[in-house]
């Protein structure tokens, strides 16, 4: 397959994730919306890292791969704590910040 | 030949399951969507003459994210029942959104050229390695502090209150 064929599969994922994070309402369903984005984007560096034959593509996913992990682990971990004092998880109830 | 039909049959799926995990109404059921669009997406990088990419997609995402998430789901609401259903909201503007995007990143895709195809270098794993711990190993070891700061952090945020 052409390279553009994975780009533009990667673009799709992309696109329904950001619908995801634009429509969702659940903190938690955010985040889900967040992993389907990364995962079009780790499409795009391996097909970018196979079509140029260069290594950094693949090295670059790995550590995506490992930050993206860490970011889930702290990102639920504040959604928890956010349950535990405010008693809901509801992005729209979530506006302590609002002037 | 086998390529083209792996990468439909990979597409399908994960287009499929994308699209579940973000219009499901139920959050249990759109994790187990989103592992199967994790799986895909592994089976995508294999495509790409990746095994040990797909390897760890496996290990981390479809094992390890999945596994979080189900477990945050479980400490924040009922596994079971009508609490779990959600609602979404500006779906419309949400869409228009995703679709303006989708255009925009579709219309740069078609007018940009394409590169010219490189020859596929020897042992992928082992230059793999190789650069991990040559040209990249400050990065690695960055990595490694990012994730204990990472949990340190969750289980600062997680502890009791005593």
């Amino acid at each position: 397959m052409p390279l553009s064929a994975y780009l533009g599969l990667a673009a799709l994922v992309f696109t329904i994730g950001l619908f995801g994070v634009l429509t969702r309402k659940n903190a938690v369903g955010i985040l889900l919306g967040i992993e389907l984005m990364l995962n079009a984007v780790n499409i795009n560096l391996v097909a970018f890292a196979r079509a140029r034959a260069d290594l950094a593509g693949l090295v670059f996913t790995l550590f995506t791969i490992a930050i993206t992990v860490a970011e889930v682990a702290v990102g639920l971990a504040i959604v928890i704590v956010i349950f535990r004092v405010r008693r809901t998880i509801e992005a729209d109830h979530l506006d302590l910040l609002r002037g | 030949m086998t390529e083209i039909v792996g990468f439909w049959v990979a597409a399908v799926v994960l287009v499929a399951a994308s699209l579940a995990v973000v219009l499901t109404p139920n959050l249990f059921h759109a994790v187990l969507w989103l592992a199967v669009a994790l799986v895909a997406t592994g089976g995508v990088f294999l495509l790409l003459d990746s095994p040990f990419l797909f390897a760890v997609q496996l290990l981390l995402y479809a094992g390890g994210v999945v596994t979080i998430v189900v477990f945050a789901i479980m400490l924040t609401e009922r596994l079971v029942g009508a609490s779990i259903r959600q609602t979404s909201r500006f779906v419309f503007n949400g869409a228009v959104i995703a679709a303006a995007m989708f255009v925009g990143i579709g219309g740069f895709l078609l007018q940009a050229g394409t590169p010219p195809p490189a020859a596929a270098t020897g042992d992928q794993l082992r230059d793999l390695g190789r650069a991990l711990v040559g040209p990249y190993a400050v990065t690695l070891q960055l990595v490694g502090v990012l994730l204990v700061v990472a949990l340190l952090g969750a289980v600062y945020f997680a502890r009791t209150e005593d």
